[in-house]
């Protein structure tokens, strides 16, 4: 079974033995909800560290993997590391926008029968609102060890207040990972929404089609380009036209992904943003953990802030938050192409 | 009749009086036939023995809501009269592959019955059934007056059956065909209509994707002149629709193909005079890959306009504005969620009358949520539209706060279908579940017959539902509950409960056992991914001989588990095609 990667968006990495910098560990399990945590073959069984998984925020499905997830540094926040020990103060509401669970929620359809993953839940009967937390489902606290992962899909998403024990979930959570790593991305219960194969099959080739003739489906006037986050379970669009400068840009990608991230918290255990865009900037840019690049008009891979505001709008065709170790790669290639450009 | 007649008049003793109907029985066959709807004739029947035989030998159209709840046999002896036949055949949930594939359903045998027994038959309207190629054209040979082909979510068939109908049904007056698992092999079949064939009223293939002869339609088009209802497929551009309106200015349903070419300004001219010498277009689609560039040049023909279907144009909500202040006497308005919450807003302003609202997700599945509606859409329909009773609400978050506005401001639902695409999610303002919103929603709607819920719901939604929803008929219930109780109290609670569907919820044995004597006045019952075991199935069948209680097995899953579990009165007794997967009980 592959082993689904970890990504921790809290900045809370436990030690293990895939190759993470060992952060700080703190025990943030009382203030965020249990997560869906995948697995891997390390360290599962040490009990500190699960503290901290149950604060990990997840993308994945059983078993999953999905392509572009390199075992790689983690730990990493957004928006700084020195922000991490404040996630503790962090209130779990960003998640409450965090729709992804419900598709990342749910196992495989195209894996195993459907049956696999009836399961969940229902089948057990929680009677009271927690069963839902599933989701996030932190699943285990102690020997959750293997599964992990998963957020079984059992009737939740939302943002499950503080965290229910879900051990009784665990055998299910065990089956679920039996089946192999399904295409994260696209791991979704089968029938639903309840929507017509006929109408999800012409409507999804017509957004395909219409994505590639461009980014911008829309008149002249907007420049919309997709952008997307490591880790992050679905993409976001922003209007380049919108913004003046990098700031701008940063400062809105900030809002957009600050769900995304509980240690997004300032220093004062507030969510300050419109202070921290700067420096976020300058963070993102700068500092190894994440790093804002785009994609341009060649299909090359750039580091975003090296050319005059107008030329970026003019060549960006995506935008991409990507992990520092990543992105130091790029770093000079980016360079070099500006200066051959330029 | 005579000797009826004679007998009245010769024994008038009074226990014959009350007896006999005053009236010959062809009178009372000719009254009866001005009788329409199924459920008044079905009323009609039940008064006394005569009234049941004038009823079944005046009936025309037969309305079978579940094919196995009857056999071909059955209907022939019962009505010899029938020229139309609507007939639906597997659960709804197979429209979401939730049933297997060989399930049943097929159209075969009841075609076998009819040729013998209604030579004269003219429609077959058929919803979720299984038919063939060759069924396709044994209909088309075996029966000459046939006019009226209708098929919706089918399945089974390829385009060379449609080429067989095409060729041979020489008086056909209907081709509808849409959202079916069809086979597409080409556009030929359009090409198998002779050239000496005019009588087409109605022509529907917007749902098939291939590329039909443009000359052979136009040909078609412009020599049947009565047509009314031109539904076109993504094939046809702009500039070929203008041609196909300039044809039949008569439409009164039109659905367009592509909406987005390269149009010169003469071509845009020519368009929107088309377009505005269609004055009785009433309904109108289609409309795939919309550039709201063109979106104009229909302006003109949007007058009387009652029914839009945008629900395959990917319109944002200014260009949806714009085009809905056009559009004063819309009643139906399909739409996706690209128009968002403010192409809502705009359907609320302008759209005083609107009965009927759908709005669809452009991305189910959510990988890149671009756009989608919210609470705040919902809100301002409700606004705007105070005559609204049907909505369908593809949304990703919901408030029962918002709802329970929703329905102060439209107290008249009549189906209310809300659908939380995140199963299980709460309230999320609140983080509460969404009973309150279910239940100000059967309370304040007490006309309500049709209900779909989701979100975070306990039992109390089910006892909210149970005690105020008596006007109910279809309820479809996925991810909620939390025990058997609130199974029970739909089950008990709703008189008028026909159809019931269930999946992924925590109901088990006592509740399905619960409903023992209720399952017989409906249609049927599903259940998928719930608590029931074989155990449970087979004491029900056991207690319930007039029951077909069926049971679908997944590979792999425990033995004793039902996973998939459908109920359904019959009059057929078990049937005999069940594939090895479905357990008949």
């Amino acid at each position: 079974m592959s082993i689904p990667l970890e990504h921790d968006y809290i900045g809370l990495a436990e030690t293990s033995s895939m190759e993470r910098s060992p952060e700080k560990i703190s025990s943030s399990s009382s203030s965020s909800p249990p997560r869906a945590i995948e697995g891997n073959n390390s360290s599962r069984s040490n009990n500190t560290v699960l503290n901290l998984k149950e604060t990990e925020l997840r993308l994945g499905l059983p078993g999953s993997q999905s392509p572009e997830r390199k075992p790689g540094p983690v730990g990493v926040s957004l928006f700084g590391k020195d922000l991490e020990n404040k996630s503790n103060g962090c209130s779990p509401n960003p998640l409450k926008n965090f729709v992804f669970g419900a598709k990342r929620g749910f196992s495989d359809v195209i894996d195993g029968p459907p049956g696999n993953w009836v399961f969940s839940v229902n089948g057990k009967s929680d009677v009271d609102l927690g069963k839902g937390a599933v989701l996030f489902s932190c699943r285990g606290e102690k020997n959750n060890t293997q599964q992990a992962c998963l957020p079984v899909p059992t009737k939740i998403v939302g943002v499950p207040p503080p965290p229910k024990p879900v051990q009784e979930n665990k055998d299910q959570v065990s089956t679920v990972n039996e089946h192999g790593s399904p295409p994260a991305a696209k791991a979704q219960v089968v029938g639903w929404p309840p929507i017509r194969s006929y109408r999800k099959n012409t409507v999804a080739s017509n957004l395909v089609k219409n994505g590639e003739d461009g980014e911008g489906k829309s008149a002249a006037g907007c420049l919309y380009v997709k952008v997307s986050m490591e880790g992050a379970p679905y993409l976001r669009k922003v209007d380049l036209k919108n913004y003046n400068n990098y700031t701008e840009l940063s400062s809105a990608l900030e809002k957009m992904f600050s769900c995304f991230t509980i240690g997004h918290c300032s220093s004062n255990g507030l969510p300050g943003r419109d202070g921290l865009s700067e420096r976020c900037l300058k963070d993102l840019l700068h500092s190894s953990e994440f790093v804002l690049t785009y994609e341009d008009k060649d299909g090359d891979w750039m580091l975003v802030g090296d050319v005059p505001w107008e030329m970026f709008t003019d060549t960006c065709r995506r935008l991409r938050i990507k992990k520092g170790s990543e992105a130091i790669g790029l770093a000079p290639t980016a360079m070099e192409k500006s200066k051959t450009q330029n | 009749m005579d000797s009826e007649w004679k007998r009245f008049r010769d024994s008038p003793n009074s226990e014959e009086l009350t007896r006999r109907s005053s009236f010959p029985d062809e009178v009372l066959e000719r009254v009866l036939s001005l009788l329409n709807s199924h459920k008044d004739r079905s009323s009609v029947s039940l008064v006394c023995k005569d009234w049941y035989n004038a009823e079944r030998w005046s009936r025309t159209h037969v309305f079978i809501g579940n094919c196995y709840s009857v056999s071909p046999e059955i209907v022939a002896r019962r009505f010899p009269n029938i020229r139309s036949v609507t007939l639906k055949g597997k659960p709804r949930f197979s429209d979401f592959n939730l049933v297997p594939e060989n399930w049943g359903a097929d159209i075969h045998a009841w075609l076998v019955v009819f040729v013998v027994k209604y030579p004269f038959l003219e429609e077959l309207r058929l919803k979720r059934m299984v038919i063939s190629d060759e069924s396709l054209e044994f209909l088309s040979v075996s029966f000459p007056n046939f006019k009226s082909l209708s098929l919706l979510s089918c399945d089974g068939f390829s385009t060379n059956g449609l080429a067989a109908i095409a060729t041979h049904c020489k008086n056909l007056t209907e081709l509808d065909i849409q959202e079916n698992g069809i086979d597409d092999r080409g556009g030929s079949w359009l090409s198998c209509f002779p050239e000496s064939f005019t009588s087409l009223e109605v022509l529907n293939f917007a749902n098939l994707a291939s590329d039909v002869n443009f000359d052979v339609l136009e040909r078609l088009v412009s020599r049947c002149k009565s047509l009314r209802v031109l539904k076109v497929n993504q094939s046809i551009s702009l500039e070929q629709l203008q041609r196909l309106l300039a044809h039949a200015p008569q439409l009164t349903e039109l659905g367009t193909g592509s909406f987005s070419q390269q149009l010169t300004s003469h071509q845009d001219e020519e368009l929107k005079t088309a377009f505005s010498n269609c004055k009785n277009i009433h309904t109108l689609s289609g409309l795939w890959d919309v550039k709201a560039i063109y979106l104009p040049t229909l302006y003109p023909a949007c007058a009387n306009l009652t029914f839009l279907n945008l629900s395959y144009a990917a319109l944002q909500g200014g260009e949806l504005a714009k085009l809905l202040v056009h559009c004063p006497q819309l009643r139906r308005l399909w739409v996706l969620d690209t128009v968002e919450d403010k192409g809502l807003e705009a359907v609320g302003l302008n759209c005083p009358l609107l009965e009927e609202l759908r709005v669809f997700p452009i991305d189910p599945y959510g990988e890149e949520i671009a756009h989608e509606v919210t609470e705040a859409g919902f809100i301002a329909v409700s606004n705007g539209c105070r005559r609204l009773h049907y909505v369908l609400y593809f949304c990703r978050q919901m408030t029962n706060a918002a709802v329970e506005t929703v329905v102060r401001n439209c107290p008249n639902f009549t189906h209310f279908r809300l659908c939380i695409m995140i199963p299980g999610r709460p309230d999320y303002t609140t983080n509460e579940p969404m009973d309150e919103a279910f239940g100000a929603v059967v309370k304040t709607c007490t006309k309500l017959q049709r209900l779909s819920v989701s979100g975070l719901l306990t039992d109390l939604t089910f006892e909210y539902i149970g005690k105020y929803a008596k006007n109910l008929e279809t309820l479809s219930v996925a991810f909620a509950g939390s025990s058997d109780w609130g199974m029970q109290c739909v089950l008990e609670g709703c008189p008028k409960l026909r159809k019931l569907e269930i999946r992924d919820c925590p109901f088990g044995n006592k509740a399905l056992l619960s409903g023992l004597e209720k399952y017989e006045s409906m249609r049927s019952l599903w259940m998928s991914a719930c608590n029931l075991t074989l155990n449970g199935c087979r004491a029900l069948a056991r207690e319930m001989p007039r029951l077909n209680v069926e049971v679908m097995k997944e590979d792999g899953s425990d033995e004793s588990h039902a996973d998939k579990v459908y109920v359904y009165r019959t009059v057929a007794g078990p049937r005999r095609d069940a594939p090895p997967s479905v357990l008949t009980l």
